[in-house]
Parts: C-alpha cells; structure tokens; sequence
C-alpha cells in the first residue's frame, strides 16, 4: 500500500447537444428577457487598440456539410501580446478587449463571424515568441468532448515558419489546415471534422 | 470582466486530460457523432499561455435571478409548473481545490420534457413561464446553487425508441482556456441513465455515477422544494513548482 494521492477525476463531459443555444446564447435562440446580453458577443469597443478584423467561416462534417447547430468560443491575446486574464503576468491586458468571444453557427448557412483585434505575439513554454494565433473551441450535437484548434495568419509567414507549435506537426501538409486566408481585415477560417482537410485538433 | 480580489494568480500548467474516461469522439451508438468526431490524432501540446489563462467573469453580470429558473422566464407572480428543486454543489479540481470565480451556466427542458428552441418538435407543451436557461458563479469556497424546475426525460431521432433521461446541461468556466467544460447532470435514482447512448458514450461506470447528483435531503427545505448535490471537477494544474522556469508557488 501506498498513500493516496488524494486527487479527483475531472468530470466526463458529455455532448452540448442540439439545445446549446438555450443556455449559452439565449437572445440569440429567442429566449429574450433573461440576460441583457449573449456573453462573448461583442469583443471591441470603440477604444479597443489593434487592427480590426474579421474571422468568418464553418464547421464542416464528413460529408462536408456544414454544422448549423455548433457553437464556437475563441481566445486570444491583445494587440500587444498580453492576455486580458489573473494568470497573465507579464503585463496589464488592453482593458478594452475582452481576448474572450463567443458565437454560434448560423442555423440556415452554418456561418459564425466573429469581430475582434489582430492578437500580438506570445511566447511558448520555453519563450520562443510563437505566431499570432487564436486558440478556438468547438462543441456541438456529436460532439463529445469540446475541441480544441487554433487559427493562424496567412500573412505571417515568417513568424509561421518559426512557431514552435506549428513545427510539431509531423504531416506538413496539415499544417496548413490551422492557417486562415485573409483578403483585407477579413480572414476566412473553416474547420473540417474529418476528411482529407481534417483540421489538426489538440489535446491541450 | 474583472480580477478576483485576494487571488493568487495561477500561472502552472494543467493536468493532462484523462482522454480514457471522458467518451471518446468515435460512438456509434450515438449516430450523430459518427461523421463530427475526427479520425486523425490530437495533436498532444503542453500549455502554453494561450491554454493556461483565460476570461474571468465577474458578479456584476450576474441579474438577480440568472439563477432561478422558476422566475427568470415568468409572468410576474407567476412561476414556472414541475417540481421545484434546488441544485446545489462545489466547483472543485483534481487537487480538490475549490475552483471560486467560476462561471456556470445551464440550460433545461421543462418539466413535461419540451426544450424552447425552435428546432424542437417533441408534443410535450411549452411552459409559458419557463425559458430553461440560468447561470451562476462560484463564492470563494467554489460553491453555487440554483433554483429550477425538475426537467422531464424526452424521446429524441436516434434509435427507434431512444429517450433521454432527466438532465441539466451544464457548461463550466474555470481559470484557464483548457479547463473548459460541458457536461450534464443527471438524477439519482432515474433507471433511464442506464438506457440513454448519450450516457453510454463514456466508457467507465464510475465516470457517470459521478455525474448523477445526490438526492439531498438535509437541504431540503420544507414545504417548498427538494435539493439535490452536484459537484463538478475541473483539470488541476501544476502547482509553479513543477514548472519549468520557477515563478515562486
């Protein structure tokens, strides 16, 4: 016998089902007069440092056919690579960026949109500045456990080339299932479940 | 959002996901997760600070009755119809550390098992007093509670004769991008757990028993509603010890 760690299992998480709009964005599912406001819907104020864009895109099954009943959150730093968080200790986030949004896929053509900021870079583990990037969570009816990925900038080839999280990827031609296409301040991101274009999902 | 007073910023990373207990992606038995669950290997990333920090929310998004769902959907002076309960427990993590500041949030059927959401068509009535959503977050001993309604099990297109068993949606909130959660709550006692593909998707008995709240009856309060407990667990993190490059603990 040994003693015991004393430690808990985390709990299973179990599908958000069809329904998750009722509890995570209610106005936006109709059910008005409980909340003011769907958390996470707006990012930016008008005082908001950093260049403006915009990530539009879906989430497409096997088949290639777009979830129109997914929700995604994203997570990102400041424009100057500080998260807006108690656990950010490098320095003091914009307080006008949340860093934190919240959408869910539009239930006739499956597209979310988010409105945000460019995120700054951040540094790895071992302080290597990794790319601009936007950590992005996925949960849906089939969907057991959230997934977890990451949006990355097709304009920031160079800083891409040397992300450290990027260069973990053993099938090179996946990387560029993370890189998202930017025309302008608009930038085109689609996540593909399964498929030749799975995108790479993490355990994180 | 705001910063919790008197909190030690957390900086560790967390505990690896124990992927063997939760359900895995692929579940036939659950059919629609047969063309949503990828088929390639996670990729495997200690965390970085993208994964280890994330949104606080603080009190003050909270209305006075987020956290009651007899209420926050009614007429006045009226309230919604079933049997009115209270939801109680812990947000804790797998150090057993009570998680404060966490945002929970839930979502229901009512009691005759129909969900407000345009794409239900179950033939149970909508309850013209209850919406099915609330939330709620942790004090500092990571405790919440709510008010509601017990929600009704529900058939739902999987098998031919599939139902769901009475359960809460819950959605959860720790400190980190990482520890984000969905799951559901189940009801001591019901024999339908047993029955429902959603359930069977996790693989390990105990798993789901941890899922199923305790009738409560010490907090039950006369005349008036049941109580049942539900606590939740989170990932633990590394204490900063453990680290790589020391930061103090």
């Amino acid at each position: 016998m040994v003693q015991p760690l004393g430690y808990l299992k985390e709990s299973a998480s179990q599908t958000a089902g069809p329904y998750v709009h009722i509890g995570l964005t209610p106005n936006h599912a109709g059910i008005g007069g409980v909340y003011d406001t769907d958390l996470g819907a707006v990012m930016v104020n008008d005082k908001t440092l950093g260049r403006r864009i915009t990530m539009t895109g879906r989430v497409l099954d096997g088949t290639g056919t777009p979830l129109k009943d997914a929700l995604l959150e994203i997570w990102q730093a400041d424009a100057a690579g500080l998260y807006n968080s108690p656990s950010e200790l490098r320095g003091s986030a914009d307080p006008n960026f949340t860093g934190w949004g919240r959408c869910a896929t539009d239930g006739v053509t499956g597209e979310y949109r988010f409105d945000t900021i460019k995120p700054g870079r951040v540094p790895f583990r071992d302080g290597r500045p990794m790319a601009p990037h936007i950590s992005l969570w996925i949960v849906a009816r089939g969907i057991n456990l959230g997934l977890n990925t990451r949006l990355y900038f097709a304009d920031e080839e160079a800083a891409n080339a040397e992300d450290p999280v990027l260069a973990r990827i053993e099938h090179r031609v996946r990387v560029t299932t993370l890189i998202a296409a930017g025309e302008g301040d608009h930038y085109r991101f689609d996540i593909h479940l399964q498929g030749e274009r799975e995108t790479v999902f993490f355990d994180i | 959002m705001s910063d919790l007073p008197n909190r030690k910023p957390e900086t560790g990373a967390f505990f690896a996901r124990d992927r063997l207990w939760h359900p895995p992606g692929l579940t036939p038995g659950y059919k629609t997760s047969v063309l949503r669950s990828p088929q390639k290997a996670l990729l495997s990333l200690d965390g970085t600070i993208s994964e280890i920090t994330g949104p606080v929310f603080g009190h003050s998004i909270l209305g006075e009755l987020d956290n009651d769902l007899i209420h926050n959907f009614a007429k006045p002076g009226e309230s919604a119809i079933g049997e009115r309960i209270i939801v109680h427990g812990r947000v804790l993590d797998e150090r057993a550390r009570p998680v404060p500041g966490a945002l929970l949030e839930f979502w229901q059927a009512n009691a005759g098992g129909r969900y407000r959401h345009k794409k239900e068509s179950y033939l149970a009535p909508l309850d013209p007093n209850f919406g099915g959503c609330g939330r709620a977050i942790t004090d500092a001993d990571g405790h919440y509670a709510f008010r509601t309604v017990k929600p009704g099990p529900y058939p739902w297109p999987n098998g031919v004769n599939d139902w769901r068993p009475a359960h809460i949606h819950f959605s959860v909130f720790g400190h980190g991008f990482a520890q984000r959660l969905i799951t559901q709550m189940y009801f001591e006692g019901d024999p339908m757990i047993w029955k429902c593909p959603i359930v069977q998707t996790i693989p390990d008995k105990a798993a789901v028993e941890q899922l199923v709240a305790a009738l409560d009856w010490g907090n039950t309060i006369p005349m008036d509603a049941r109580a049942y407990k539900f606590d939740i667990v989170l990932r633990g993190r590394r204490s900063t010890l453990f680290e790589n490059r020391m930061e103090g603990n």
